[in-house]
């Protein structure tokens, strides 16, 4: 079985790699780039822990292939600070306790940056199933919805 | 909250590995990779139990790419020996077994081979090239048909412990416990109101997002090295080192990032078959479960059957109880139902208790830990006849509860008399909490139960390293599961008084510290914080010493203070004092490098107690439950990180809301589980919950420095009867098997509303 020759963003990078037809953009980002922030948690689009941003939507890196990201930007967690500037939901996750054991973080920060990026005022209903998708064992979900709401607040707070 | 006592402790500061994981750069054992590392896969048992008649393993070992093969014949026989395993115990002939099937497949997702190759596509052909020729015997799943004399036996060997005379036949009983206080027949004859029922429980995944993993290179020499996800590295040495006949010195284990674990990473499945696999491969090999190996094959805690009785005077006290608890404990013998038996009342000062346990194999998967294990089971029974009797008799919960509550002095049914508790205090805080204190929404009911556990010390290790310029390195070795870096370097930065940001925790391999006891039982903050306390301690009377030597004055004339040391008082001289920095850049002139340590055997865990309190209505129409609030209570000794304390509650509180409205193992006829995933297996999601709100009670541990008691356990166990018991008073219908999914909810309701209607 011969490989697809995949050109693509990643990350703002322009970025060539090879996969087999059935690899999954998963497989090739922790695989083939190494980049093992997005994490498979069920491999079935349930657990939101490969949750990774396509073209400005927030997508399940499990259940794409990897095939599909040509032409695309494909934003990761590891693209999330800018330089060595954390994004303001990734601080505030850090001073809010807002992760436990942290493995389902890298997918709840991608899926709530989607979430603000569409919606920079959202109520706590609409956070609570702007991250629906995204299992967290640990937490109970209370200081990550606190924190997300929080950083909105702080963006409306400054862009007035 | 009391006043600010410390400078640091209580304080929230941001935690040390914070950055590296919202980041994506903190490395979880599936983020490991070698060179020229192979994929190891796993054949598993479509069958609930069958005997293995053969394995042929010829053409999968022809197959281009495939290194390795290993079967149950690759693993020696193992003694009938217990050991310890996290909270609970294992039988080392049983883990042999478990990990790799022998003459017997005990449950569907048994393993049965194991296989590396170059790569994934490669290994999983060679599994479907492996043949197996099973014999299919009967099977059994339900922990009350597997009690019956005419049920499928599991292991021909098997006597039930604990019973006279000891029986000649085998029984897929292990064991049977029993513990008494008093007399319960005398206590039932006083007893003016008398209530008793029947609860259920299913099997419950522990549900952490990371799948187990491991990476195992294998040396020539003998050497092992093993990167795995685990709460317990230096278990996961010594369990792969019985099992696979190695010393301890030749295998280093590092443990990765952990997943989330809650008691179901303090076993082996993995890690003894990639070592085996690379040690006759002659190359690593790394191996990675996918969700649905987890859900069949993996650990989850037990269901149980649990019938209870109380009896009590008309002014609510309780004076005798009767508590029967039968736990699956999957395939091999060892449920948690010695702490189910044990926590069952250790709320309760009641006179006369008798309560016997059940140990009871089944064709499901080995039982593994999980917060607070086989205590929610035994809770969810008892606190629903608790709150039975507060309605009976007409008296609030919280009032019942604190009419009956363990105090200091209470002895309890399994022996232990309690210390300094905070059952009483965390009763009236809850009583007083915003949310008891609020009034009931319209259509909406209340429920509250209680919890304890006996929180675990045991054995830790601990160093403290000062660096040149003065900052210190922590290093221990328990994996941090939710937060436990910053809680050591917050006790160490107190000890030392400089900047929490000075202190550098680290989680160190087997080789680069001493012993450590599994991340488990609640035990990390007390007992390992106890290890890095007492370290930073002989850090710091090294530090005085040099600072002696510099003044060339007696050590008990120097003090250590914010800091620095200085001379105890102006008789020894004056003297500029002189910081941890000044003393770490001349400490070679001084008599080296400056290094504390400590080991020690945790004593006198603080036990704990939690009450929760929830809000919710039922839709009587499709059963479901929403909560509408929702507050956890508990006495937490002292929060030395406030905000991972609150986070403990509410974890622990959302996995027993799971627990109790959706979670269950659901089993087909040939005993093959049916929802092996998330979309099916449904643990609680945001859209689901409330906020959870947390009053931390302060009843200090005596036994600890700072006050701490363990807290991550306690938080699972009373939500099942709070909401049983809020959906009784909002329905009338009293749940007694879980989960209160909506159509067993709504299934309920239908029945009693002709009762209902005829009353
Ligand atoms: S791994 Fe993609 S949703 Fe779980
Ligand atoms: S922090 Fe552990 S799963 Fe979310």
């Amino acid at each position: 079985m011969s490989k697809i020759h995949v050109t693509t963003t990643v990350n703002g990078e322009p970025t060539e790699f090879l996969c087999n037809a059935t690899d999954t953009l998963l497989d090739v980002l922790r695989d083939e780039l190494r980049l093992t922030g997005a994490k498979e948690g069920c491999g079935s689009g349930d657990c939101g822990a490969c949750s990774v941003i396509v073209d400005d939507r927030l997508t399940c890196a499990c259940l794409m292939l990897g095939a599909e990201a040509e032409g695309r930007r494909v934003l990761t967690i590891e693209g999330m600070a800018h330089g060595d500037q954390l994004h303001p939901l990734q601080k505030k996750f850090i001073e809010m306790a807002a992760l436990q054991c942290g493995v389902c973080t890298p997918g709840v920060l991608i899926a709530a940056k989607a979430l603000l990026d569409r919606n920079p005022n959202p109520t706590e209903t609409e956070v609570r199933f702007g991250l629906a998708g995204n299992l967290c064992r640990c937490t109970g979900y209370d200081k990550i919805i606190r924190a997300v709401m929080d950083v909105a607040a702080d963006q409306r707070e400054t862009a007035r | 909250m009391s006043a600010q006592r410390y400078k640091w402790v209580g304080t929230r500061q941001n935690r040390p590995d914070g950055a590296d994981k919202v980041t994506g750069r903190a490395r979880f054992a599936a983020d490991f990779n070698l060179p020229g590392e192979l994929v190891g896969k796993v054949l598993r048992s479509p069958h609930a139990h069958a005997n293995i008649r053969s394995i042929d393993t010829t053409a999968a070992a022809r197959l281009p790419g495939v290194k390795a093969i290993v079967t149950g014949a690759d693993f020696p026989e193992q003694p009938d020996q217990l050991l310890p395993a996290g909270e609970m115990q294992v039988n080392l002939r049983d883990v042999t077994r478990n990990i790799m099937a022998k003459e017997k497949a005990l449950y569907e997702g048994h393993a049965v081979a194991a296989v590396a190759a170059t790569t994934a596509a490669v290994a999983a052909e060679a599994l479907s090239l492996i043949k197996v020729d099973y014999e299919i015997l009967p099977h059994v799943i339900d922990v009350r048909e597997a009690m019956k004399d005419n049920a499928p036996v599991l292991h021909a060997h098997m006597r039930t412990e604990g019973v006279k005379p000891a029986p000649d036949k085998p029984s897929n009983i292990a064991k049977r416990l029993e513990f008494a206080k008093g007399d319960a027949d005398a206590g039932f004859a006083q007893a003016e109101v008398v209530i008793e029922r029947e609860f259920t429980t299913e099997p419950v995944h522990q549900g952490y997002i990371e799948p187990h993993a491991a990476l195992a290179s294998a040396s020539e020499d003998g050497q092992v090295q093993l990167w795995t996800t685990t709460q317990g590295h230096f278990q996961v040495r010594g369990f792969c080192c019985r099992l696979l006949d190695l010393e301890t010195a030749q295998l280093r284990v590092t443990p990765s990032e952990i997943g989330g674990g809650f008691g179901g990473k303090t076993v082996v499945y993995l890690e003894p078959l990639a070592i085996r696999l690379s040690q006759r491969a002659g190359r690593p090999v790394k191996m990675v479960m996918s969700r649905e190996e987890v859900m069949r094959a993996s650990g989850p805690t037990s269901g149980g059957h649990v019938k209870v009785k109380l009896g009590a005077r008309k002014d609510g006290s309780i004076v005798a109880a009767d508590v029967t608890v039968a736990l699956q404990a999957g395939a091999f013998a060892g449920s948690p139902v010695g702490p189910s038996c044990m926590c069952s009342l250790a709320c309760y000062d009641i006179d006369n208790i008798r309560v016997v346990g059940f140990d009871v194999v089944s064709n499901r998967p080995k039982v593994a830990a999980y917060r607070a294990p086989g205590a929610p089971i035994s809770a969810w029974a008892v606190e629903s006849v608790v709150d039975m009797l507060a309605q009976e008799l007409g008296i609030d919960p919280i009032d019942l509860r604190l009419k009956n509550a363990a105090k200091q002095g209470t002895k309890t049914h399994y022996g232990a008399s309690f210390g300094v508790i905070g059952l009483v205090e965390t009763l009236e805080a809850a009583k007083n909490s915003p949310h008891y204190r609020a009034p009931v929404k319209p259509g909406h009911a209340r429920g509250v139960a209680a919890g304890f556990w006996f929180n675990v010390g045991a054995d830790s290790s601990a160093a403290a390293q000062v660096g040149e310029d003065g900052t210190v390195t922590i290093i221990s070795g328990n994996p941090d599961i939710g937060g436990s870096r910053a809680s050591l370097a917050l006790m160490a930065a107190e000890e030392l008084g400089i900047d929490y940001n000075k202190v550098r925790p680290i989680v160190a391999d087997t080789a680069s510290i001493g012993f450590n006891f599994v991340t488990g039982g609640s035990r990390v903050t007390f007992a390992t914080g106890l290890a890095v306390i007492n370290a930073t301690r002989d850090a710091i009377s090294q530090l005085k010493a040099r600072a002696a030597k510099i003044w060339e004055v007696d050590v008990e004339g120097v003090v250590w203070e914010e800091g620095e040391a200085r001379p105890s008082s102006t008789n020894v001289g004056k003297f500029e004092p002189l910081s941890l920095a000044k003393l770490a850049a001349s400490a070679s002139r001084t008599g080296g490098p400056i290094n504390g340590h400590a080991q020690l055997n945790a004593q006198g865990a603080g036990p704990g107690f939690g009450v929760h309190i929830v809000d919710l209505k039922v839709d009587m129409d499709t059963g479901i439950v929403t909560i509408d609030r929702y507050t956890a209570v508990q006495d937490v000794g002292t929060a030395i990180h406030p905000s991972y304390v609150e986070g403990q509650l509410q974890g622990g509180a959302v996995q027993g809301i799971g627990w109790a409205l959706n979670e269950e193992y659901i089993y087909d006829k040939q005993g093959r589980l049916q929802n092996p995933g998330f979309l099916d297996y449904r643990m609680p999601v945001a859209s689901d919950l409330p906020m959870i709100e947390t009053v931390l009670v302060e009843v200090p541990n005596p036994t600890h420095p700072y006050g701490v008691r363990g807290v991550g356990e306690v938080p699972i166990i009373p939500p099942m009867a709070a909401i049983g018991s809020a959906i009784a008073r909002a329905t009338g219908v009293r749940m007694l098997d879980l989960p209160m999914s909506p159509p067993r909810l709504s299934a309920a309701i239908d029945a009693a509303t002709p009762a209902m209607a005829a009353e």
